[in-house]
């Protein structure tokens, strides 16, 4: 881990309408650290990500990505910039092969136009190799190579999401952002999620930030956690210190009298 | 290289069909009613393989595929017309010598079809922010824009309609006598379904289906959405351009009321017959439609209550369509080694692979 800070976020504060969803949100992700954001349903973590990736554009605040100024930017620009996500609920195109979902999801630096592709030139061929190529090793890394033309709504959902995830990193990302990775994983799946996304953090050198409910999950893997409630940010520590911070404590349990 | 060799045997096929049914034609075998049927066969396989990028591949609803024919058709029947007909209903004289109709005549339905790329713009640029009921509104409302249009511009014959665009083709005919029409009919057809394939077998074609699928996945795995739209939207209105323009000079007359909802929903028909996102059911569509349309024509009037009805029972006990999403060679595998398209996608160390 070293100083250098991936991602910043200052002051942000989102409205939908009427609704103040995020009040003055700070984030520092540094370089090769794993991260978490954890928070109560409807805390507004999703929104956090959303922001990040572009679906909306923050009300006030400053998203930078390595000191870069990425709020206001489409999502495919800010893909291309090489940050990666995944969603809550898989987004695959179920009904594209494995592969070809990989190779899609290159085409931030796909170096033809549509003529290279009507008269099949030198630098379709070669940049279609390339891509296709990469998507083999990707697939061959993550133990996927022999489901790569299958289609992923044929998959079990354990499987889907390692798709999911490979599909992130096909983005080449210096950032990975998950959303809630162990949701819908069986309790037995979840050390295996654990060590497959410790292998990911080793074997790209990358910087992960995650959303997840599952404390197990997070208190192993985070070297950082955040917490919001209702669009705050109510905590901020090393797993250690959130376990024991009674903020976080009432958030979770309620503030109600236990005797 | 085995696989080589075999790329060229479709084209080949293809390439001997064509050949065969010129020949045919110049012997008169094939005569001008048989002709014709070829002819609007050749135009409505460009109508549903193109219409097929948007509805099928892309997964919008685009109503409008008539209104863009149209576009082509004028454009292409003036610029025809103009360059190559003397005594012509708009400047009276021929800007170039009637025999340059011969090389510039394929030129001249292809600036048709560019006509159609820009005025598709018309619907391109509001579906990035509309989808869906709403885009297929958008492009109803363009249909309807550019017919009246039409029907308002003097210069092209409002209601009545542009005529002699024939004695284009005669010119061409005068130089070297072949059934010239048909020739480039069947030429832009093959082209057309060759350039789709193109297309969407590419990886930056194939993020025209990711928008189908989950636009928000494609947008945040760095596809650009509207760009996608865009190169959907314009290629397949470029091509029902040129398909207009054929059929203008097929019928050697056009008016507004030929290019209306009926013309976009005919051609609809086609693609949801055919099965949306297979482009071999799109041709294969064509090829149907157009015959049992000829087939029905002693039915007259009633032809368009049994076409519909036919719809419906297509709907209820075969919604996909004809062939699905599938293409040929994967309803008929023994066809998979006339198409090595996918051989890329296949690694040869490849374990588990393609069975």
């Amino acid at each position: 881990m070293s100083d250098e800070t991936v991602l910043t976020i200052n002051h942000l504060t989102h409205k939908f309408g009427g609704l103040q969803a995020l009040t003055d949100i700070n984030v520092d992700l540094k370089k090769g650290e794993i991260a978490g954001l954890i928070g109560p349903n409807g805390a507004g973590k999703t929104t956090v990500f959303n922001l990040v990736s572009g679906f909306y554009v923050p009300t006030e605040g400053d998203i930078l990505f390595k000191g870069n100024r990425i709020n206001g930017l489409k999502p495919h620009v800010i893909a291309s910039m090489q940050i990666g996500r995944t969603f809550q609920n898989i987004r695959l195109w179920s009904d594209m092969t494995v592969l070809e979902n990989i190779c899609i999801s290159q085409q931030y630096r796909l170096g033809y136009n549509v003529a290279d592709a009507f008269f099949n030139t030198k630098r379709y061929k070669s940049e279609e190799k390339k891509i296709h190529d990469e998507a083999w090793a990707l697939l061959e890394k993550f133990n996927l190579a022999d489901k790569a033309l299958d289609y992923p709504r044929n998959l079990p959902y354990g499987v889907q999401r390692r798709v999911e995830i490979a599909r992130a990193l096909s983005l080449n990302p210096e950032l990975l952002m998950l959303d809630e990775p162990a949701a819908g994983l069986s309790t037995s799946d979840l050390s295996e999620l654990i060590s497959y996304i410790r292998w990911i953090h080793e074997t790209f050198g990358l910087t992960i930030w995650m959303i997840e409910h599952q404390m197990q999950v997070i208190m192993t893997l985070c070297d950082y956690i955040q917490v919001v409630n209702f669009g705050k940010e109510i905590a901020r520590g090393t797993p250690d210190e959130i376990q024991n911070d009674q903020n976080v404590i009432k958030a979770y349990l309620g503030n109600g009298e236990i005797d | 290289m085995k696989n080589k060799s075999k790329k060229f045997i479709v084209p080949a096929i293809t390439a001997a069909v064509m050949v065969l049914v010129v020949i045919l034609a110049q012997l008169d075998i094939l005569n001008n009613y048989y002709q014709t049927i070829l002819m609007t066969i050749c135009i409505n396989v460009i109508m549903s393989s193109s219409l097929n990028v948007v509805n099928g591949y892309m997964g919008e609803f685009s109503c409008g595929h008539g209104g863009f024919m149209a576009v082509g058709a004028y454009v292409s029947s003036v610029l025809s017309l103009v360059l190559f007909c003397p005594g012509n209903s708009i400047t009276g004289k021929a800007l170039l010598p009637p025999e340059s109709a011969m090389f510039l005549f394929p030129v001249v339905i292809l600036l048709g079809g560019a006509a159609s790329m820009v005025v598709s713009l018309l619907v391109a640029i509001p579906s990035f922010k509309t989808r869906d009921d709403y885009l297929a509104i958008v492009t109803i409302a363009t249909n309807f824009i550019i017919t009246t249009s039409l029907n308002n511009i003097g210069i092209v014959g409002e209601s009545r309609g542009l005529m002699g665009m024939k004695s284009t083709l005669s010119r061409m005919s005068g130089v070297i006598d072949l059934p010239w029409i048909l020739i480039w009919g069947m030429l832009f057809a093959a082209l057309t379904v060759y350039a789709i394939h193109r297309l969407m077998k590419s990886t930056l074609g194939q993020g025209i289906s990711a928008v189908r699928y989950d636009e928000i996945s494609a947008e945040i795995m760095s596809v650009n959405t509207n760009k996608m739209k865009l190169i959907a939207f314009t290629f397949s209105s470029g091509l029902a351009g040129v398909a207009g323009g054929l059929f203008a000079h097929m019928l050697g007359f056009i008016n507004p009321s030929s290019f209306g909802i009926m013309k976009s929903t005919e051609s609809l028909v086609m693609v949801y017959l055919g099965g949306m996102g297979s482009l071999s059911g799109s041709v294969l569509s064509a090829f149907i439609f157009t015959i049992l349309l000829e087939l029905l024509r002693p039915a007259q009037i009633f032809k368009w209550v049994i076409i519909p009805l036919m719809l419906i029972l297509i709907m209820q006990f075969r919604p996909e369509g004809i062939m699905g999403p599938r293409e040929l060679p994967q309803v008929f595998p023994k066809l998979r080694k006339l198409f090595p398209v996918n051989s890329d996608m296949v690694r040869k160390n490849q374990t588990g692979g393609e069975a």
